[in-house]
């Protein structure tokens, strides 16, 4: 009888794996391939607007593949620069969380454990609000006559009005801001693990708290600083919304390229193409994440 | 000793303050300024409803917000139920073949930049239509799909964390005690996962009830959401009518946060 049921969990077990697995292969993975596959071909004036790449021709299956999509996005210097300054400004972004999180982080993880879970929720609240109306609320605050120029001349601290709106500064604050919550959650778990009489031995043995910091807390601290610069890195690059709304003439991101290939000039290819090529980007930074998850993963278990 | 440690006490603090001061200060100058009269935005000039009262009247934007809340309902939903899988498989499953692929899919879309999976999604349904004729152009249900696609990453992160906590015994108890691995999912895994099913299906809803890039590629003319409509108001410059429709989603979103707190730590409590 048990045996049975055994082999019934194992073939319940089977199922429970491949429901979500189809539905991740078909609505996750093939979608993947489809953005490769179009990236091969040109554009044309139809439904959909692109080129089949699989023609029947003279009583032959002909399979054109155009890598034009590609050289032109290597010989536009456009592109290749909106890359590099993605890159940039995500890694800055990164940064700068890392900066401004890690105190924050800190903090939390050392302060009382029954304040711990309402600091946290006050971290995680953000993330829950409304990502477009976060981003938008910088608007009012950055423009000309917005509320941070307003409080500067009335504080005297400036005579005329700063220029921040629409330039690569906003920009910036803005990416900082979104994703500061992306930094701390991680820096957190690793920081509240953190084994306080190791401060205490290093105290002890003469060690100042700089130094302490620098040279037990810090390396211990490693995984999370991975995890969260990778949180904020990976999406950072591929930002839009943020460039679109706050950034100016000077703000080159490659998100903000893709969605004018798409939605302006409706070239399908070279959308598909500039997607291909942010995947590449990003392929190395996504398998470092999986590794550190699956790290600690082991760690906890 | 501990004088050592308190020296540099100030610093932590004082950066938490400011730090939590720079997450919630944009919120709130957005809530504040809601109440203005005045039609420029950041000038304040008396305290008013009136452009609460502008929203209720309307209809491009009382008419997107039912689409948007249809949408997340049903992503919530369907999210909840592929997200419960996933995350249960990754909890329980430690070996199995492709494991690494299918952990690799379920976290990707966490950090995937939005627009690549815009872009993908909605080759997929071009594609689709292509070779079996659905779905028929865009509208509700791709975006639907494309909402469960990525908030299912969310569910299942939840799901995993809660079941990688709870005790396995309990539910090998229930399997020696004659109960079958259904019964023993549905009757004890289940009722564990409570909490970690109302959190993640939260979750999913308010990611939903927010996207924009996504749902710009996969959504159809007849299938404005509310982010849609926002963006474009947006982009036509400040309008205060936005700050009354944004504290309206602030509010529900805080509301909605709070219970599912307060929720948690009373079970967690027990």
């Amino acid at each position: 009888m048990r045996a049975l049921f055994r082999r019934l969990g194992l073939r319940g077990r089977s199922l429970v794996i491949a429901a979500p697995f189809a539905w991740l292969i078909v609505f996750f993975l093939i979608p993947f391939i489809l953005v490769l596959k179009i990236s091969f071909s040109t554009t044309e004036v139809a439904i959909p607007p692109y080129a089949p790449l699989v023609t029947w021709a003279d009583g032959a299956i002909q399979i054109t593949l155009h890598t034009g999509n590609f050289d032109y996005l290597f010989s536009d210097w456009e592109y290749v620069a909106a890359y590099l300054s993605s890159v940039r400004n995500a890694a800055v972004t990164a940064f700068v969380c890392l900066l401004i999180g890690y105190p924050m982080a800190y903090c939390i993880a050392r302060s009382r454990p029954e304040w711990r879970s309402a600091l946290l929720m006050l971290i995680v609240m953000p993330f829950w609000t409304s990502f477009l109306i976060r981003v938008y609320a910088w608007i009012g605050i950055l423009k000309q006559n917005g509320l941070l120029n307003n409080l500067l001349l009335w504080l005297g601290i400036i005579d005329q009005p700063l220029e921040i709106m629409n330039t690569q500064t906003a920009v910036y604050i803005g990416m900082i801001y979104a994703y500061l919550p992306f930094m701390i959650l991680p820096l957190y778990s690793t920081l509240e693990k953190l084994d306080t009489s190791l401060l205490e031995a290093a105290s002890d043995l003469g060690a100042k708290p700089l130094r302490t910091f620098w040279s037990v807390t810090l390396p211990l601290s490693m995984p999370g600083i991975l995890a969260g610069s990778l949180l904020v890195f990976i999406p950072a690059v591929g930002e839009f919304v943020i460039p679109s709304l706050l950034g100016g003439p000077d703000t080159l991101m490659i998100g903000t390229v893709l969605w004018n290939e798409f939605f302006s000039n409706r070239d399908w290819p070279v959308a598909a193409t500039v997607a291909v090529a942010l995947i590449v980007l990003l392929v190395v930074p996504l398998i470092l994440l999986q590794r550190a998850q699956e790290r600690q993963e082991a760690r906890e278990t | 000793m501990m004088k050592r440690f308190m020296r540099g006490a100030w610093f932590l603090p004082t950066a938490l303050i400011l730090g939590l001061a720079f997450l919630y200060g944009p919120i709130l100058s957005v809530i504040i300024y809601s109440f203005n009269e005045s039609q420029l935005v950041t000038v304040w000039s008396g305290f008013s409803t009136k452009w609460y009262a502008a929203l209720l009247d309307d209809g491009q934007v009382l008419h997107a917000a039912g689409l948007s809340l249809e949408v997340a309902l049903a992503s919530a939903t369907g999210a909840l139920v592929v997200g419960t899988l996933a995350g249960y498989v990754l909890a329980r499953f430690k070996q199995f073949h492709g494991r690494t692929l299918f952990s690799g899919m379920v976290l990707a879309p966490l950090v995937m930049p939005e627009i690549i999976m815009g872009i993908s999604m909605l080759l997929l349904f071009v594609g689709m239509q292509d070779a079996v004729g659905w779905p028929v152009g865009r509208g509700i249900e791709t975006i639907i799909i494309a909402h469960i696609t990525f908030t299912t990453a969310f569910v299942a992160v939840i799901i995993q964390s809660r079941l990688a906590d709870t005790d396995l015994s309990v539910e090998e108890a229930a399997m020696d005690l004659g109960a079958r691995p259904i019964q023993v999912f549905f009757l004890v895994t289940l009722p564990l996962m409570a909490p970690a099913l109302i959190a993640g299906w939260l979750l999913a809803f308010s990611i939903s009830l927010d996207d924009l890039v996504t749902t710009s590629f996969v959504s159809g003319p007849g299938s404005t959401t509310l982010p849609l409509v926002i963006f474009s108001k947006v982009r036509l410059g400040l309008n205060p009518e936005i700050n009354a429709l944004a504290t309206v989603v602030i509010a529900l979103v805080s509301i909605v946060t709070f219970l599912a707190a307060i929720y948690q730590s009373r079970r967690s409590v027990q």
